[in-house]
């Protein structure tokens, strides 16, 4: 189970990565609605006892993150007209350094953080919720576009959701839907703000973002 | 010494023509034709070591010596690895540095040859075959660096052969890594699609094929059996790599070598059936991606 558990945090850790080395947008939703799969199936992994909260959690996210938020990403870029590529401030070299030294990070800081962790929760767990936030982080800054700065913000969103189920025992639904219900706000607000940034500015650039005070 | 390694030597000398040939049976499936047969190369080589020598009258004796150069550095390089999965012929602390740069002496020789001809389109098959080599180094080292580490040695028969008797054992998850990267970086040192397209026939776009078109003969035909011997080399590499220590006997040990060279050629047919040849640009970013991997590996073993 816990080696399981492993493998789909690496794949975590992997769809970061290929959101910033694709210079493809729609590659980047599906590498995050992948990620999103992989978070729902988590829980019921790390978590012993299938109980229906559970369950539901698992589920929940899976639909949200995997197939609510993608779906509503793409259209998005559909009905503005966003176009495919990623823009991104930095090439996508420095961008994967910069994933690397992240990586590096995350597991120098995930060893000392003194964490009230429960024992079946793997060592990986920390870390990598660590290196998906600091990534999304990197996603949000280095990339121009709106659509793909949602993308980053989710990405930051699921490292927060990585980073609860550690401590998931101890503070129980709340956590979890309150991060859900953020995530879904926040894209369904960023949703709107794109859309209109590109219906009046004609770009989906947010250095036109600028342009929006009285 | 027991003979087992000597024996899976032979395999690899003997057998490694086979991958290619795979590989070219596994596109042509994938492209609906029945392809040539698997054996293909063995003819090619066959045919080649009885034709006579063309040498240009610009070349020296640079020219002359690469294609053997090439072909023994290839072999000597084999004999550091523990092919039959746990001893190697040759083993010393610090062979893992040996190995690659006995792959890069070979390299190297080749690219002199290649400048040694004078022809312009050589020297720039030559220019991008080094570039994409000196990346894909810094992964090779990494990948090392991570075995290194978790077998407690510095020698590739421990590293690849199961370890040293105080290691702890590799963590399965960064098994995997290393050998996803070092598959992604055998494509490009063998020069296999992602990096390099074999089929292609403009002198502009070849990388790896450019560099030996004025080779002729018994020199090609060792150029070719090198390739082949290198893609050998790789698959034993990731072999080790996910089923590292001995496998029983030593027809067993065979017998996995062998399919390690099945899979390893189909695998390589896949990708190129599955996906085209980068952009010169991307490639870069290819290979700094095989060695994130790499390093993401090693910071697992660090753990």
């Amino acid at each position: 189970m816990t080696r399981l558990a492993e493998l789909l945090l690496l794949l975590v850790v992997l769809a970061n990565f290929s959101v910033l080395a694709t210079s493809r947008v729609s590659a980047c939703i599906r590498a995050i609605a992948f990620q999103g799969l992989l978070l729902g199936a988590l829980p019921l992994l790390l978590i012993p006892g299938w109980s229906t909260h559970t369950m539901v959690l698992a589920a929940g996210t899976a639909l949200v993150k995997a197939g609510l938020l993608p779906w509503f990403l793409r259209w998005a870029i559909r009905e503005a007209s966003v176009r495919r590529e990623v823009e991104p401030l930095i090439g996508y070299m420095a961008s994967m350094l910069l994933g690397t030294a992240a990586l590096a990070v995350a597991f120098a800081v995930a060893a000392v953080l003194p964490l009230p962790l429960p024992l079946a929760v793997t060592p990986l767990l920390v870390p990598v919720a660590l290196v998906t936030v600091i990534i999304g982080l990197v996603v949000l800054i280095t990339r121009s576009k709106a659509i793909t700065q949602v993308v980053g913000y989710l990405m930051l969103e699921n490292g927060i959701y990585l980073f609860g189920l550690t401590q998931s025992a101890r503070v129980p639904f709340l956590v979890e839907i309150g991060v859900l219900l953020d995530v879904f706000v926040g894209v369904f607000v960023m949703g709107i703000v794109i859309f209109h940034i590109n219906r009046e500015f004609d770009s989906m650039s947010a250095a036109n973002l600028r342009e929006l005070r009285d | 010494m027991t003979l087992s390694p000597v024996v899976a030597l032979l395999l690899l000398g003997v057998g490694a023509p086979l991958i290619p040939g795979i590989t070219t049976r596994t596109k042509a499936v994938f492209a609906g034709r029945r392809g040539a047969p698997v054996w293909q190369l063995y003819a090619d080589l066959w045919k080649l070591w009885r034709r006579g020598l063309v040498y240009s009258t610009t070349t020296t004796w640079v020219f002359r010596l690469a294609p053997v150069i090439l072909a023994a550095t290839t072999l000597v390089a084999a004999a550091l690895l523990p092919l039959d999965g746990s001893t190697a012929i040759l083993a010393f602390a610090g062979d893992a540095v040996a190995f690659v740069y006995l792959l890069a002496l070979g390299r190297f020789v080749l690219v002199l040859a290649s400048l040694d001809t004078g022809s312009s389109f050589e020297g720039m098959g030559a220019s991008r075959e080094v570039a994409f080599a000196s990346i894909a180094e810094v992964g090779l080292f990494v990948t090392i660096a991570g075995l290194a580490i978790a077998s407690h040695s510095l020698s590739l028969t421990l590293m690849l052969g199961g370890g040293a008797p105080q290691a702890t054992g590799r963590v399965p998850a960064s098994a995997v890594l290393f050998a996803v990267s070092v598959f992604g970086l055998a494509l490009a040192e063998c020069s296999r699609v992602p990096v390099d397209d074999p089929a292609t026939h403009l002198e502009l776009t070849m990388v790896h094929e450019v560099m030996v078109l004025d080779n002729s003969g018994p020199d090609l035909a060792l150029i070719l059996y090198s390739s082949a011997l290198k893609l050998g080399l790789f698959a034993a590499i990731i072999l080790a790599i996910l089923f590292p220590g001995a496998r029983g006997s030593a027809w067993l040990s065979l017998g996995v070598l062998l399919s390690g060279f099945v899979v390893m050629g189909v695998a390589v047919g896949v990708v190129e059936s599955m996906i085209a040849r980068l952009r010169l640009p991307r490639v870069a970013l290819y290979l700094a991606g095989a060695s994130a991997l790499a390093l993401f590996g090693l910071i697992l073993e660090l753990q």
